[in-house]
């Protein structure tokens, strides 16, 4: 075999360097490493929107009735939109394209050896097609009625009907944006898998892939085994939407119930889906920063793996009250409880990594022991909301929000703050300043639970969620309880004005920032091979492999880490 | 244990267990088959929940089962000719088994597009019952992906008789319509029988 298949997908390899315009450069790039900056831009962007959402219904929550500095007065059917699109915008377009379409594009092919993905093309089409499912959503804001207001699980018939949701053109605008951008994460989730299958240098075995990538790799297999069904559902409820059908329509002989299955079977796998490639960021971040070996390896893939299969017997948990059988609701408690060992066995891991070790507190390593702890609370309250007991209490109180958000920010900033941090030197071959990282760092972290901790107490003094005005309510407009509002929300105000200084941070280094040299943190993955940033085609020589991924502080050697690559 | 000064021998990389084209196509039918089983699933939940006796609903006219499975056996014979035009054959021969397939295939999307004319017109529509939406939803989608599978198919004859069609991307394509010949007869048991 004189040629390894990986080399054999060359589209644009290193025989051709032929410069590029501007325009293809930075818009037509069929290059891993420019759609990741493609997509972790418009992420970062999509945040910034999601973000001010946030700000202006939680102004409205804590301070009712009054305008809202930068947005005006709240209407109910603004808030409704305003949190709607928040839970929409953060999930489907911050978390989703940041940890999965822009790390993973980024650190394929760098972590496995390889110049490109091995369908560099459907890459191209899978960040165009989801640009294009943004503006799709970001225009429904714009038509006639408003943007949907229906929850971003969109349950029939409040968003089957426009009767009943007063947004005739909002609900099939989101819902078509959706499956846009589902289609957008198929393609590359596609070329994820393939590559990491097919392209990987010469003697990297499977137990040498980094876990970032294994982690991507399932967590993409995942969510193209559960995304399916929402596919099916959501072209039946834009046809009751558009043409009339009754798919959702009991008074048709439909079953409103049954969007709720469709929803969830895609809807509780998608957590795990950006929790994995969370979770794999940490494992590379903790490893360099202990200069241990992952305490493990096995155990962790295997894990993960059993979270995976797992996660698609445990939708129905947030069905409790919506007339499921009860027998089945104990089926789906156990199962939902039985997850939490999976996930706690990879935290318990991540902790045996860190014990003994030599332990450096960089920015990156803060995010990621934050992540750790952080998603433990989420994980931990996570087990009374399994409980279908403790659950028809809990249902739709804040209890669930405060608990999703201590799953979900944990994942989408933390996680992405920690990645961002550790490879920003890779991306742009520079330091970020360590100073206002660190600073953005803490208040990012304490501000965020000073805004969920007072929603746990809110949630289970039982106010109900998706209120936009408490006022009308006066057991659940008492003075202790606006007073905890006020405290989430002043919080919020806090996590917000520190984004700039990470923000700045981020442009400024991109241009102006210490030179990192290849592989500042004394890193064993591939991509710390290569320069940083790598050019076209990552390599100047493909690498071969001789070793797994965490070989730290090996007592043969000199130096306390051992790249992948090196013969010796 | 290895001592660090000696260098290790060269890793060598033999050929991918399955080429690239495939897996990818093979990932996509796997997305493709969740799709069509949440549909199914769809279909049976409704069903189950209908009141006895009321599915499908009385008002519905039966569906034409042996004219559709007649219309199958094109739909099946295509699906064994697209395997014939992969045995390692002249290329002539693969280009004329390719175009009897596109050929069979059309006869089966061109009686569906009748049979869905007929029932129109006496008023069984996507609206007229929760039913009638899932009979045209499930067909239908089953029908854009016969029509997407014969130009890709078309697309590959073309290729395949100037010499341009690699192996793994002929292999992808008789994959894809292998799944669209295959699932054919799940959704007729389901919806028709």
């Amino acid at each position: 075999m004189a040629e390894s298949h990986a080399h054999a997908h060359e589209p644009h390899g290193h025989a051709h360097h032929e410069p590029e315009g501007w325009f293809k450069h930075y818009f037509w790039s069929t290059d891993h490493k420019m759609i990741a900056k493609q997509y972790l831009l418009t992420g970062m962007l999509m945040g910034v929107v999601g973000a001010y959402f946030a700000y202006v219904f939680r102004m409205q929550l804590a301070f009712p009735g009054k305008p809202v500095p930068g947005y005006g007065m709240v209407t109910g059917a603004d808030y409704n939109a305003l949190i709607t699109n928040h839970g929409a915008v953060m999930i489907f377009w911050v978390a989703m394209p940041v940890l999965i379409a822009a790390f993973g594009n980024y650190l394929i092919p760098l972590m496995i050896g390889a110049d490109d993905m091995v369908f560099p093309r459907l890459n191209r089409l899978s960040y165009q097609i989801f640009l294009v499912s943004a503006i799709i959503l970001g225009a429904s804001f714009f038509v006639q009625g408003g943007a949907f207001g229906g929850a971003w699980t969109s349950y029939p018939p409040l968003s089957a009907k426009a009767e009943y949701n007063l947004t005739p053109l909002g609900p099939s605008l989101w819902l078509i944006a959706v499956a846009l951008e589902f289609v957008a994460f198929l393609l590359g989730g596609i070329n994820f898998v393939t590559t990491a299958m097919n392209a990987r240098a010469p003697g990297m075995k499977a137990f040498d892939i980094p876990m970032a990538v294994w982690m991507i790799v399932i967590a993409s297999i995942m969510f193209m085994a559960s995304v399916g069904p929402l596919v099916a559902g959501a072209v039946m409820l834009l046809f009751d939407q558009l043409i009339g059908t009754g798919f959702f329509d009991p008074d048709r002989g439909g079953d409103p119930v049954l969007w709720q299955h469709l929803f969830w079977f895609f809807g509780h796998p998608e957590v795990y889906v950006v929790l994995l490639p969370a979770m794999g960021f940490v494992a590379e971040i903790i490893t360099v920063f202990s200069r241990k070996k992952l305490f493990a390896y096995k155990t962790v893939l295997y894990t993960s793996i059993g979270t995976g299969v797992l996660s698609f017997f445990v939708w129905a948990h947030h069905q409790f009250i919506a007339g499921i059988d009860p027998r089945m609701a104990n089926v789906f408690s156990v199962t939902t409880v039985l997850i939490s060992i999976p996930i706690a066995e990879m935290c318990f891991v991540y902790i045996a990594t860190l014990y003994g070790g030599s332990i450096t507190f960089s920015v990156p390593m803060l995010w990621a022991l934050a992540f750790i702890g952080e998603f433990l609370v989420g994980g931990v309250t996570g087990i009374f909301l399994g409980a279908s007991g403790a659950d028809i209490y809990f249902h739709d109180t804040y209890f669930v929000v405060a608990h999703f958000h201590y799953t979900f920010f944990p994942i989408a900033i933390i996680g992405t703050f920690a990645g961002i941090t550790y490879w920003f030197p890779k991306m742009y071959g520079r330091h970020m300043n360590e100073l206002a990282n660190k600073v953005h760092f803490w208040i990012t972290t304490v501000a965020f639970n000073g805004i969920f901790i007072p929603l746990f107490i809110l949630g289970a003094s039982g106010d109900h969620r998706r209120i936009f005005d408490y006022s009308n309510f006066p057991e659940l407009a008492t003075p202790e309880m606006q007073a905890m509002r006020v405290f989430a929300t002043v919080s919020l105000l806090v996590l917000l004005a520190a984004q700039p200084i990470f923000l700045v941070n981020f442009f400024y280094s991109m241009f102006k920032g210490k030179q990192a040299g290849a592989n500042p943190w004394n890193a064993n993955t591939l991509e710390w091979q290569c320069p940083s940033p790598p050019p076209h085609g990552n390599f100047d020589v493909l690498p071969d492999v001789y070793r797994g991924p965490y070989e730290y502080s090996s007592p043969d050697r000199a130096d306390d880490f051992w790249p992948q690559n090196s013969p010796s | 244990m290895t001592t660090a000064a000696l260098p290790l021998p060269k890793p060598v990389k033999g050929p991918p267990l399955v080429t690239s084209e495939v897996f990818g196509m093979l990932i996509w039918v796997f997305a493709e088959v969740m799709l069509f089983a949440g549909f199914i699933s769809g279909y049976n939940l409704v069903g189950a929940r209908a009141p006895a006796g009321w599915w499908p609903p009385p008002g519905d006219p039966a569906l034409p089962v042996a004219s559709t499975a007649a219309a199958s056996l094109a739909l099946l014979a295509s699906g064994v000719a697209v395997w014939w035009a992969g045995r390692p054959a002249s290329r002539a021969a693969a280009g004329r088994a390719l175009g009897i397939a596109v050929v069979l295939a059309l006869v089966f999307v061109g009686y569906q597009v009748a049979e869905f004319a007929r029932l129109l017109a006496i008023g069984f529509t996507l609206v007229s019952s929760a039913h009638g939406g899932f009979f045209y939803t499930i067909i239908g989608a089953h029908a854009l992906h016969a029509v997407s599978a014969v130009v890709a198919l078309g697309w590959g004859w073309r290729k395949l008789s100037n010499g341009a069609l690699s192996e793994p991307l002929f292999a992808a394509l008789r994959i894809y319509w292998f799944f669209v010949v295959l699932l054919w007869p799940v959704l007729f048991t389901v919806v028709y029988l």
